[in-house]
C-alpha cells in the first residue's frame, strides 16, 4: 500500500496560514484611537449628572454626605484647579481611549500598556511585566498603579493606589483606598470595558460599570497632559479661608433631582438597593411612583439634525 | 520534510481550524453546548446604573436621551400612548430582544438542547432562544424575540499546554425578525428592520462571582440615526430565590 503523504509545499502553506493568523501564541492588540460612543450615560456625558443625582450608585451613608456637601465652586480653588479626574472616570467620561504599548527592545515582550490622559484625565500606565503593586503607604498619583494580565483574549487591569477624586461629576467621590479592576475585550472594532470599582470608604458594594468604544482614528485625544496653571477665577476665592461646600442639610439642591422626575428622595440619593430590579417594586408600591407626564430636560441628544428637542436643562426645544 | 496524513490530521489542522473555519473543525464536530468556552448558565440580576430613569423606571414621555433618534422615531415616541397598546394586546411591545437586555430583570439561562441557549427573563416572562450551529429559522411572524443565531468566539491561548488550560472565549448573536415594539417603555421605536448583533462576555470578579458584560450594536435604518452601541452587565446568582415572573406591562 502506498502511504499518501501530504508534500512540503502543503505542509508549509498549513503552518504559514497557522503563523500568520492564529490567535494561539499572541496578545490581542488594544494599540489604537478608540472613540467614546455617546450611546449611553446620556445626562451624565452630556450636561453632566444633577446635584444629588445618585441613582443606582452603591454609595454608604458617608459617601451620599460627601456627595451633599460638594459645591461646583470647589473647583475655582486654585488647589482644585489642575485636579485631575480619577481613573475610574475613564469608564464613563466622553474621553476617547488612546491605547500603545511600550516594548522590551530586547525580547520583544509588551512591557507595558498605556491608557492616553486628557487636559483633566492622567495617562495610566499598565504594567504587564509582572511587578508588585507597591506597599499600601507608598506614593498615590492620579493614574494609579495598574497591573495587567491576561485570561483568554481579556485584559485584566487591576489599578491600587489612586488619589482621592470624584466618582461622579457631581461630587459623588472615592478614597484614596479604592481599587479598581478592569476588564477589557476586543471584538473587532469595538472594545469594550467591565469596571469593578471598590473602596472601603464611600462605598457598601463595588461599583460595576461597562462601557464601550469603537476604533476611531480621528479621535480626538492625547497622550499626555498638558501643563496646568492654577488662577484666580473668582473674587470670592480671593479670600483664601472660604471653602465652597454645604454643611449638612443645607445643599439648597439636594432635592431638585427628585423633583424633576418625580422620585422619592430615597432613589434620587441612591445606594445599593436601587441598583436591582426589585427597587422597581419599592418605587411602585411603597412610594407610589408616576411619572412626569412629559420629559422637560434632558429629553435627547440624537445627531439627527431633523430632530428638534430639549437638549439640555433649558426646557427649550432646538 | 514530509507530513504524514496522521501528523496532519493530529497537529496541523486542528489549529489551523482553530484559527480559519468559523464553525470549528469541520469534522465530529461537538455540540454548542460541549464546545462552549465558559458557561452561562444559571442565575443572574442585572445592575442598572448608567441611565438608571430611563431604564429603572418608565421615562417620560418625550424622552429620548442617548437614543440616535431620527425624525420618523421622534414622531412615534411623541404619540406614545399606552392605553391604545393595552387595548390591542401590545403589552409586551416593550420588552422585545432589541430592549430586553437594558430593562430592570434577572436572567435563567439554561440548555434547551445541545445547541440552542435558553435566556428567561422574569421581567415580562419572556423567553430568547440562541440557535447555534446550522439552525434555519421557521418562517411565520416576526416575534417579540425576533430569530438569534449564536456562535461561539474562541479566544487564543496563552501558550502551549493549552489542552491543560481554562478556556475562554465570547458569544456572538445576531437577532433578526423582531416584531416592532419599543426600545423603552416610553414608546422609543424599532422598527420590522431592526437587526442587533450581541458579544457576551463572562468575566470572574474579584471576589470570583461571574459577571456577564453585554456588547449591543442595535441597527434600525428606519428609526435610528446610526447604530446604537451600548453596553449592559449581570452579576451571577446563586440560586432562584429572588427569581420573580412579572407579566408585561405597558406602562410599569
Amino acid at each position: 500500500m502506498i502511504k499518501r503523504v501530504y508534500s512540503l509545499r502543503g505542509g508549509a502553506l498549513l503552518l504559514g496560514l497557522l503563523l500568520i493568523s492564529s490567535p494561539v501564541f499572541a496578545q490581542v492588540d488594544l494599540s489604537g484611537l478608540w472613540g467614546f460612543l455617546r450611546g449611553q450615560y446620556g445626562q451624565e456625558n452630556g450636561g453632566g449628572s444633577d446635584i444629588a443625582d445618585f441613582t443606582g450608585i452603591p454609595i454608604n451613608a458617608e459617601g451620599r454626605a460627601v456627595g451633599l456637601s460638594y459645591s461646583a465652586g470647589s473647583l475655582s480653588e486654585p488647589e482644585r484647579q489642575c485636579q485631575y479626574y480619577s481613573p475610574r472616570y475613564a469608564s464613563t467620561g466622553p474621553f476617547a481611549l488612546n491605547i500603545w504599548s511600550d516594548t522590551d527592545q530586547v525580547t520583544g515582550k509588551i512591557i507595558s500598556w498605556n491608557m492616553g490622559a486628557w487636559i483633566d484625565k492622567d495617562i495610566v500606565t499598565v504594567w504587564m511585566d509582572g511587578r508588585p503593586h507597591p506597599s499600601a503607604n507608598a506614593f498615590h498619583g492620579y493614574g494609579g498603579f495598574a497591573t495587567g494580565s491576561w485570561e483568554g483574549d481579556t485584559l485584566v487591569i487591576k489599578t491600587t493606589h489612586m488619589k482621592w477624586s470624584y466618582l461622579r461629576i457631581n461630587g459623588l467621590q472615592h478614597s484614596d483606598m479604592a481599587t479598581m479592576t478592569q476588564y477589557l475585550v476586543r471584538h473587532g472594532d469595538l472594545l469594550s470595558m467591565l469596571t469593578y470599582f471598590e473602596d472601603p470608604v464611600y462605598l457598601s458594594e463595588p461599583f460595576v460599570l461597562t462601557s464601550v468604544w469603537q476604533l476611531n482614528p480621528k479621535a480626538n485625544s492625547l497622550r499626555t497632559s498638558p501643563a496646568c496653571e492654577p488662577i484666580d477665577e473668582s473674587d470670592r476665592l480671593e479670600n483664601t479661608s472660604i471653602v465652597p461646600h454645604y454643611l449638612p442639610g443645607k445643599n439648597p439642591y439636594a432635592n431638585d433631582y427628585a423633583k424633576y422626575y418625580n422620585l422619592p428622595i430615597e432613589a434620587a440619593q441612591g445606594g445599593a438597593e436601587t441598583m436591582y430590579p426589585e427597587f422597581r417594586k419599592k418605587l411602585k408600591d411603597q412610594y407610589h411612583y408616576v411619572p412626569p407626564d412629559k420629559c422637560i430636560r434632558y429629553c435627547c441628544d440624537t445627531q439627527d439634525p431633523s430632530v428638534k428637542c430639549i437638549r439640555d436643562g433649558s426646557n427649550r426645544v432646538r | 520534510m514530509m507530513f504524514s496524513k496522521t501528523f496532519v490530521a493530529r497537529w496541523i489542522l486542528p489549529f489551523a481550524c482553530g484559527c480559519l473555519c468559523p464553525h470549528g473543525f469541520a469534522q465530529n464536530q461537538p455540540s454548542a453546548k460541549a464546545a462552549a468556552p465558559v458557561d452561562f448558565t444559571g442565575y443572574w440580576v442585572t445592575i442598572i446604573t448608567p441611565d438608571w430613569r430611563e431604564r429603572m423606571i418608565t421615562p417620560a414621555k418625550g424622552d429620548y436621551l442617548a437614543v440616535p433618534i431620527t425624525l420618523a422615531g421622534q414622531k412615534i415616541a411623541d404619540a406614545w400612548d399606552p392605553a391604545k397598546d393595552e387595548a390591542e394586546g401590545l403589552q409586551c411591545k416593550a420588552y422585545g430582544a432589541p430592549a430586553l437586555m437594558s430593562t430592570p430583570t434577572r436572567l435563567h439561562i439554561t440548555w434547551q438542547d445541545d445547541n440552542t441557549l435558553k435566556v428567561e427573563t422574569d421581567y415580562g416572562m419572556q423567553t430568547r432562544l440562541l440557535h447555534f450551529g446550522n439552525w434555519k429559522a421557521p418562517g411565520g411572524a416576526a416575534t417579540w424575540q425576533g430569530d438569534s443565531v449564536a456562535a461561539w468566539e474562541m479566544a487564543g491561548g496563552r501558550g502551549r499546554g493549552a489542552a491543560e488550560s481554562p478556556r475562554f472565549g465570547s458569544l456572538k448573536i445576531v437577532t433578526t425578525r423582531v416584531r416592532p415594539g419599543y426600545l423603552r417603555k416610553n414608546g422609543v421605536p424599532y422598527s420590522a428592520n431592526v437587526r442587533m448583533t450581541e458579544y457576551w462576555d463572562l468575566v470572574k470578579d474579584p471576589k470570583g462571582v461571574g459577571r456577564i458584560m453585554v456588547t449591543q450594536q442595535l441597527e434600525d435604518p428606519e428609526f435610528l440615526f446610526r447604530t446604537w452601541i451600548v453596553t449592559f452587565n449581570f452579576m451571577q446568582e446563586p440560586n432562584a430565590a429572588k427569581w420573580d415572573p412579572t407579566p408585561c406591562s405597558a406602562r410599569w
